[in-house]
């Protein structure tokens, strides 16, 4: 539930990924929860030959009064990265002290495929040591022990709402009228399995 | 209630509450969701046209006939478009006619970076330029009124930025605009030159009535800071990435929705109240050079970049000299990820088979397929914009028979145009028929798959449908080609899954002396029926067999990777589409799963 104080809460959250990865869904969740939270929210996605496996990524902002809706360098609190290496792509992205939220996942690009470049070593524990508290794990696991690979989304979207003590929404009914209703149960579960992970608490296996 | 919304929805919303009748676009980033969401309103009877000049002068013609129309397309949609638009400046309005152009600083989605907001001030049509979703709602609604009131085409600038944000909006009622009784009037209409002389006159007439209404519209309005010290001018995205940049600096505004003419009073008045003005603007210094060319010096170019979008960052740092404390580093280089050709996609045997043939030049077009150009396949030598390959190409082959003449030793590549099929509906066909009656001997690939994909899969005039998903007359390739004088014996329809097919059908173009061209068939991967069909089917390597040569990795599927020098297959990624398969020398991958019903 909103009140006076949640209402002048104001936060940006870059969510990235690879193409077809579902950051596009992630991010209409978010920004429909936190517009029923009263918040001003704008939010910017790239379309078009971004896609077809390229680097995506989709920029959220809230607060009393939102103008631009780009966060740039320095300046976002939470990055979720749905990919681990695209996790150090826009790790400038962050503002000192903001939170990492990373899919231990690895899409080897085509240039990795054909041998024209390498994918990085020890990407986890490289943005361990930039990032104090880096949130990381494999979200498409978690998803698939609940039936779906796919909702790693939702689970990531979970692990991101804890982060950023967005839990006064009411993120199960935000869910109810933005996923499609065959999915609507497995998605509260991903999404409770990602807002309880590494908290100890058994939702979060 | 307010509804978050992108820019795009709001534009299709505020055409529906503005009573508009009829719509026309060609699919194009960041413009193709205009017309998807205006295809959803019954009242509004809408098409995608075969291209964007079609798709204004169909929206023309509404205007003409009475009815309150609009016409949609990206930033290069309007130089194909240019050529009704500046003589609707002539014709004007008789139902309101709202022109959409939707720019692409940063060239996110684009081959260029043109700025379309000199247009205005070329075809002398008023200019809106919303900042955010509310505004594209509400000045669209208004765009209608104003055409109609100043007799002129209204040209809607928005930009990538504009189009894809999504922010809170108030959608209205719709108004029902009733079409206006026709009246003929061809000395307002037939733009002969002594018509279009008289029409001449009142374009400056009305230019000194746009200008007075620029000077007193809500559009332009000044917002006065706590500080004088500075002023800033800027209209679009540019107002919100100056209000975001300098909001703890007090600064004041002239935020301009309406810049085409520019207000002169307005400006002055501004800039004498500030000690200082700066301009924000992306791209070109299109207000910059205006309020310069009243006295009044600025600064726009000399600080921010002409090139790419702009954001807060850039703006700040620019004016102020701060930029944000650095966020972390990791040390880690991530791998380029530039985008690529889907697994399954139609287009790659046909690149995979060019890959394979020496001394062609390939001159490819607007679409998916540009992709071709990538490594491993790099096939591609040039891309222009939409429907220069066939014309292009055929210019490449004279220039490389007349090189021949130059001396022995000179080599004649075959040239191969590559075009996808919305595409050469599209601006191809004019080339077809070019390379004809000219009698090249470049040879033409239409990769047919049934689809406008790169765009988001709009119909075209090769699936069937309608926007509004009605059957209708599909367009045969193959007849077209024959009816434009294509012999029959010259052209051939392949399977694009059939890479052995390919070959032999390019091989065979490759030999003609006359144009010849090939129908590479089979629907985009992506297509939700196709991929629904194709859900269970994938390949597999088999371990055993595989010799780990790599051969397949030609191709360029991402869903093939090396794994301890054998191949091992994405499941999932992969839709069996088999051309790594035909590829494989030793017969090692095989394709498992059914399709499904």
């Amino acid at each position: 539930m909103s009140d006076g104080k949640n209402q002048d809460r104001a936060g940006n959250i870059l969510l990235v990924g690879v193409g077809g990865q579902g950051t596009i869904l992630a991010s209409k969740v978010l920004s429909e929860g936190l517009v029923r939270a009263g918040a001003d929210v704008k939010m910017s996605e790239i379309h078009g030959m971004s896609q077809r496996g390229g680097s995506v990524s989709t920029h959220v902002k809230f607060g009393p009064a939102v103008y631009s809706p780009i966060i740039d360098e320095g300046e976002a609190d939470t990055l979720v990265s749905f990919e681990k290496a695209e996790a150090a792509r826009w790790l400038s992205y962050l503002r000192p002290g903001g939170m990492l939220v990373v899919n231990d996942y690895e899409i080897r690009p085509l240039s990795v495929l054909t041998g024209m470049a390498k994918y990085p070593d020890d990407v986890i524990a490289r943005l361990r040591e930039a990032v104090p508290g880096v949130i990381a794990f494999d979200a498409g696991a978690v998803a698939s022990r609940l039936g779906n690979a796919k909702a790693q989304n939702i689970v990531l979207l979970g692990a991101l709402v804890r982060c950023m003590g967005l839990g006064y929404i009411d993120w199960e009914a935000v869910l109810k009228d933005t996923v499609p209703p065959k999915s609507y149960e497995l998605n509260v579960r991903a999404f409770e399995a990602g807002r309880a992970w590494g908290t100890g608490s058994p939702q979060a296996g | 209630m307010r509804k978050i919304m992108t820019g795009n929805e709001a534009i299709a919303r505020g055409a529906w509450e503005a009573g508009c009748r009829v719509a026309a676009a060609y699919p194009g980033t960041p413009s193709s969701e205009i017309l998807e969401n205006i295809a959803l309103y019954a009242e509004i009877d809408s098409e995608w046209s075969v291209n964007e000049k079609v798709a204004v002068e169909v929206a023309s013609g509404a205007s003409m006939a009475g009815a309150r129309a609009l016409a949609a397309m990206k930033h290069v949609g309007l130089n194909v478009a240019a050529d009704p638009f500046f003589t609707m400046s002539y014709v004007g309005a008789s139902g309101g006619l709202v022109i959409v152009t939707a720019d692409d600083p940063g060239l996110f989605s684009s081959q260029n970076e043109q700025d379309n907001r000199w247009y205005a001030l070329h075809a002398k049509t008023p200019m809106m330029e919303p900042s955010d979703s509310q505004e594209c709602l509400d000045y669209v609604r208004d765009a209608f009124e104003i055409s109609e009131r100043f007799d002129v085409p209204v040209l809607f600038r928005v930009t990538t930025r504009i189009c894809h944000s999504k922010s809170a909006a108030e959608p209205g009622e719709r108004v029902d605009v009733p079409v206006k009784p026709y009246e003929r009037d061809p000395a307002k209409r037939v733009m002969t030159p002594a018509a279009a002389k008289a029409r001449r006159y009142l374009l400056e007439e009305r230019e000194k009535k746009l200008r007075e209404f620029s000077n007193g519209c809500p559009y332009n309005r000044i917002e006065w800071g706590a500080s004088r010290k500075a002023g800033v001018i800027t209209s679009g995205i540019g107002y919100q990435h100056a209000r975001e940049a300098f909001k703890d600096a007090g600064f004041s505004y002239l935020k301009l929705g309406f810049t085409y003419p520019l207000p002169d009073e307005l400006i002055r008045e501004f800039a004498a109240g500030v000690e200082k003005v700066y301009v924000v603007e992306e791209n070109e210094p299109y207000i910059e050079s205006f309020v310069k060319s009243l006295g009044i010096a600025c600064e726009g170019r000399s600080l921010f970049p002409a090139v790419d979008e702009l954001n807060a960052g850039i703006v700040r740092s620019a004016v102020l000299g701060c930029k944000p404390e650095p966020g972390p580093t990791s040390g880690v280089t991530p791998p380029p990820r530039p985008p690529v050709l889907c697994p399954g996609c139609s287009h790659r045997g046909v690149f995979y088979a060019l890959s394979k043939e020496k001394d062609i030049v390939v001159s490819s077009d607007i679409g998916c397929y540009t992709l071709g150009v990538a490594p491993p396949l790099s096939v591609t030598d040039s891309v222009i914009c939409m429907g220069a390959s066939v014309s292009a190409g055929i210019g490449y082959q004279k220039a490389f028979a007349s090189a021949a003449t130059d001396g022995p030793g000179r080599k004649q590549p075959k040239v191969f145009s590559v075009i996808g099929d919305s595409t050469f509906f599209h601006s191809g066909i004019t080339g077809l028929i070019d390379a004809v009656v000219n009698k090249s001997e470049s040879a033409l690939i239409i990769l047919d798959n049934r689809t406008t994909a790169m765009t988001g899969h709009q119909e075209n005039p090769g699936t069937g449908f309608t926007i509004k998903g009605e059957a209708t007359a599909r367009i045969d390739l193959r007849d077209l080609c024959v009816a434009c004088g294509v012999k029959q014996g010259n052209v051939r329809s392949v399977d694009s899954y059939d890479i052995g097919a390919v070959a032999k059908a390019v091989a065979d173009a490759r030999a003609s002396r006359e144009f010849f061209v090939i129908i590479a068939s089979r629907p985009c991967a992506l297509i939700r029926d196709v991929a629904r069909a194709r859900a269970d089917l994938y390949c597999e390597a088999d371990k055993e067999k595989c010799v780990g040569c790599k051969a397949c990795l030609k191709a360029g599927c991402p869903a093939l990777a090396p794994d301890g020098g054998k191949i091992t297959i994405d499941r999932v990624a992969c839709n069996g589409c088999m051309i790594c398969a035909m590829i494989c020398p030793v017969g090692a991958i095989s394709r498992v799963g059914d399709f499904y019903e």
